[in-house]
């Protein structure tokens, strides 16, 4: 066990991170936040997802200040409907960052899939599959999540509207990211298709499904967990667009887009601690993560090496 | 001073006093028109855009007083009671060009009559409209009603001959989705002619240069920029940036910083218009709550402890900085049967609110989906987020579904929602008016904007007869005695009153209109 530790550690991959002061903030930064998402419950004073625990008269409190009617202090303040703007930003965090992950992993799956397909099948079934993501790349992603989510919306059950917002948001989030996942297996796997090692397993008489699944899937990894760090940025903030647009997270369960919608509505009458602590988490956490997808990005990339 | 900066403020100023012939004036508020067909929705902003455009017989000057419009005398009848009669301004022409006359009257009034007219319920008392000559118009009621001039100050006129030839005789079916010509174009007689209009992005008017009232009215502004702006911030930049000379709804939280800014002023004024909830409570099982085969609004104890959880002072105090005042009925204090008892705000108490919940078997609370609109009234959606968290308090788990008004709306008229919230405003400043739309059981000629699904005969027959009731104190009672059964029902939850800020550039001179709708005609330009 201590051996493998060490021969991780001097690995090329861990070599590289120890020497990249970026990535190793980043790393920290980001798993700070994920940490403080997930241990929420523990950490935060209040629970602003109940909104019978909510006193409406604490509305508005500035920070770190007792609150003019209760008496009560809230260390970032409270938003307009009395809810500590600290707790809801880590409860906030858990939506974006559970809506990112999950998107992710949607649009891995899905791109990865189709990619593998496209790229060894090729024939009109590639072409179908290529065609598809092209038209799609032609959109912004956000204007089809927008899309999707609106049809969604309209097949769900009303009174499941607010359980189902967010698998709605991590569908119509993953379906408008899964192009650029199929799109580099798609490269990855015509340039691995040729390889004697391919060649070598179909003269064995494996099916196309084992050849893909057990041989290329393997060796095509790397730019997927490149994109996927990237991509997990993009969804974090595709989640917060949405949100803030008000078309994602129910009003009663603001995520950190929900939070800057509102606070926005108060930054001309001086109550900048509603949009200004959500905005800065937000912008610390798209940051990190799409950092660290770029240290990746370096670190495989036998280009750049 | 120099003598160049002295020279340049003089042409400037002269400049300005020679402009004062053809002002602009760009106006803004939070949603826009719903559709230009006069009869299709009788909604604050939908007929404050009309008024602009389109002329009734009568209307509401910028005080509140009746004046005349299209018609220039109306008096009962001498020989029959039950007949009043118009005579109708002469000489005046539709925007295109066309003549107005008792023919056009005529149509018009049987237009808003047919079952598609969101304004039914306001003549449902006319048992025939007729021209009397070119210039003369009776209506003749069921029974003698006096105040029936005030019932049509929202009633516009159209143009017969315009309406026929571009297939809009009939009243566009707006909770079914119909798109008409009428409902995109208009041909009034009013002080400003429909230049173009996007619904929801740009509508702009110019002066009709061949009004009736030309001599008669300061028309000083000669083009009216009409673009809503849902977004409160972006509402309150476009007015401190100059981008807009005139909004109609200054956000709450921002008066201070508008009554600031150089060259920009806030008028203030309480409001001729009541927020409130109402309830599903005449359906056997509601298809929006999680309690299976009933209704737990059906039950009066349920609606009583959903009246006693509301915090009307904190609503008024957080949500809206003290600018509304809290009510106890939906009945704004402007209105005929207004007394301050019916509208003593009920208290907030949550343990008998728990207890009556209990009682009716709902101890354990119940789930509900409550519609809301997001850019009608003053912070609507906030409202609805904080009566989620006290509704919370007594076990109803509410799920809030907040979307403009152009979506809501309908709900409340299709009866497809189950609970909801709605502002009411009262043009004829008496209770007749609530009871025919908000009380009376739905139906062909009462009661469309009653989402409750109360029904109770007795009552509906003595609404009906507040029309032609000619004793004033018999009268006065009966409206006492309808709203003793609203109140005892809990047929709605009133929030409160509202409370208007328009927030204009010092340029613009004008007074705050009770009922939210700037007529332009009556503004002046500096």
């Amino acid at each position: 066990m201590r051996q493998a530790i060490a021969r991780a550690w001097a690995s090329d991959f861990m070599w590289s991170f120890r020497h990249s002061p970026v990535a190793i903030v980043s790393f920290i930064v980001a798993m700070v936040l994920i940490m403080a998402a997930i241990l929420a419950p523990f950490i935060a004073p209040h629970t602003p997802f109940d909104p019978g625990s909510l006193n409406l008269m604490n509305g508005f409190s500035s920070p770190m200040q007792p609150n003019q009617f209760t008496g009560e202090v809230f260390w970032l303040g409270t938003d307009d409907q009395g809810r500590d703007v600290f707790s809801t930003i880590l409860y906030g965090m858990r939506i974006s960052l559970f809506v990112g992950f999950a998107a992710v992993t949607f649009a891995m799956i899905l791109g990865v899939t189709l990619g593998l397909i496209a790229g060894y099948a090729g024939g009109w079934v590639g072409t179908l599959i290529m065609r598809v993501a092209d038209v799609q790349l032609t959109f912004p992603g956000i204007l089809v999540a927008m899309l999707i989510f609106g049809i969604a919306k309209g097949f769900t059950p009303i009174h499941l509207r607010d359980q189902m917002a967010i698998w709605v948001l991590i569908f119509a989030i993953g379906l408008s990211e899964w192009v650029q996942f199929a799109r580099v297996v798609r490269g990855a796997t015509l340039v691995e298709k040729g390889k004697e090692y391919v060649q070598a397993a179909r003269l064995c008489g494996r099916s196309g499904t084992a050849i893909m699944v057990r041989h290329i899937l393997p060796n095509v990894l790397g730019p997927v967990l490149v994109i996927a760090t990237i991509s997990l940025a993009l969804s974090i903030i595709a989640e917060a667009t949405l949100s803030f647009l008000g078309v994602g997270a129910p009003p009663t369960k603001p995520s950190l887009g929900t939070l800057i919608r509102i606070g926005q509505g108060y930054l001309f009458s001086g109550e900048w601690w509603i949009l200004l602590f959500p905005a800065a988490t937000l912008l610390t956490l798209a940051l990190a993560v799409n950092l660290l997808g770029d240290w990746l990005r370096d670190v495989l990339n036998p280009r750049l090496r | 001073m120099n003598i160049k900066l002295m020279l340049m403020t003089t042409a400037i100023v002269a400049g300005t006093t020679g402009m004062a012939q053809a002002e602009t004036l760009r106006w803004a508020r939070a949603g826009d028109a719903l559709t230009l067909d006069p009869h299709a929705q009788n909604e604050g902003p939908t007929s404050a855009l009309a008024h602009q455009i389109m002329e009734p017989l009568l209307i509401r000057d910028m005080t509140g007083q009746i004046v005349p419009a299209l018609a220039t005398e109306w008096a009962p009848s001498p020989d029959d009671p039950n007949v009043w009669k118009f005579k109708l301004r002469e000489g005046v022409t539709f925007h295109d060009g066309a003549e107005f006359d008792s023919e056009d009257v005529v149509f018009s009034f049987n237009r808003a009559m047919t079952p598609d007219s969101d304004y039914k319920e306001l003549l449902a008392s006319v048992k025939e409209v007729r021209a009397d000559g070119k210039y003369g118009f009776e209506i003749v009621t069921d029974g003698p009603n006096p105040i029936m001039p005030s019932n049509l100050t929202n009633l516009f006129i159209m143009d017969k001959g315009w309406a026929e030839a571009n297939n809009a005789v009939k009243v566009q079916d707006y909770e079914g989705g119909e798109d008409t010509h009428a409902a995109r174009n208009a041909n009034g007689t009013g002080p400003y002619v429909l230049v173009s209009r996007e619904p929801d992005a740009k509508t702009v008017l110019k002066m009709n240069e061949n009004y009736w009232g030309m001599g008669e009215f300061p028309m000083q502004v000669s083009e009216i920029i009409y673009t809503p702006i849902q977004n409160k911030a972006t509402r309150v930049a476009a007015l401190l940036s100059g981008q807009v000379d005139f909004i109609q709804d200054v956000p709450v939280q921002d008066l201070a910083r508008v009554a600031g800014a150089d060259g920009l002023q806030v008028i203030t004024a309480p409001q001729n218009r009541v927020i409130f909830f109402g309830m599903n409570q005449g359906d056997d099982d509601l298809k929006s709550d999680d309690v299976d085969g009933a209704n737990p609004f059906a039950d009066v104890r349920v609606r009583q402890a959903v009246n006693m959880a509301i915090n009307r002072d904190a609503i008024r105090t957080v949500v809206m900085r003290d600018q509304s005042i809290p009510a106890g009925v939906v009945m704004p204090p402007f209105v005929h049967g207004w007394t301050a008892e019916l509208d003593a705000v009920p208290a907030n108490d949550i343990d008998k609110a728990k207890s009556l919940m209990a009682e009716a078997g709902y101890g354990d609370g119940f789930s509900i989906r409550l519609d809301c609109p997001n850019d009608r009234y003053i912070n609507d959606e906030a409202i609805c987020q904080a009566t989620v968290g006290m509704l919370a308090q007594i076990g109803v788990n509410v799920q809030l579904d907040a979307k403009p008004k152009a979506q809501h709306f309908p709900l409340i008229n299709t009866l497809e929602t189950d609970f909801y919230m709605l502002g009411w405003g009262v043009p004829t400043y008496d209770s007749e008016y609530i009871f025919n739309f908000l009380v009376h059981s739905k139906g062909e000629k009462y009661g469309s904007w009653n989402g409750t699904r109360f029904s109770n005969e007795e009552l509906d027959a003595s609404i009906q007869a507040l029309a032609s009731e000619t004793d004033l104190e018999k009268r006065d009672n009966m409206i006492a005695e309808i709203w003793k059964v609203v109140q005892e029902e809990v047929l709605y939850i009133p929030i409160h009153h509202q409370v208007l800020n328009w927030g204009m550039s010092d340029k613009v001179g004008t007074v705050v209109d009770p009922g939210d709708a700037a007529k332009f005609k009556y503004f002046t330009m500096k």
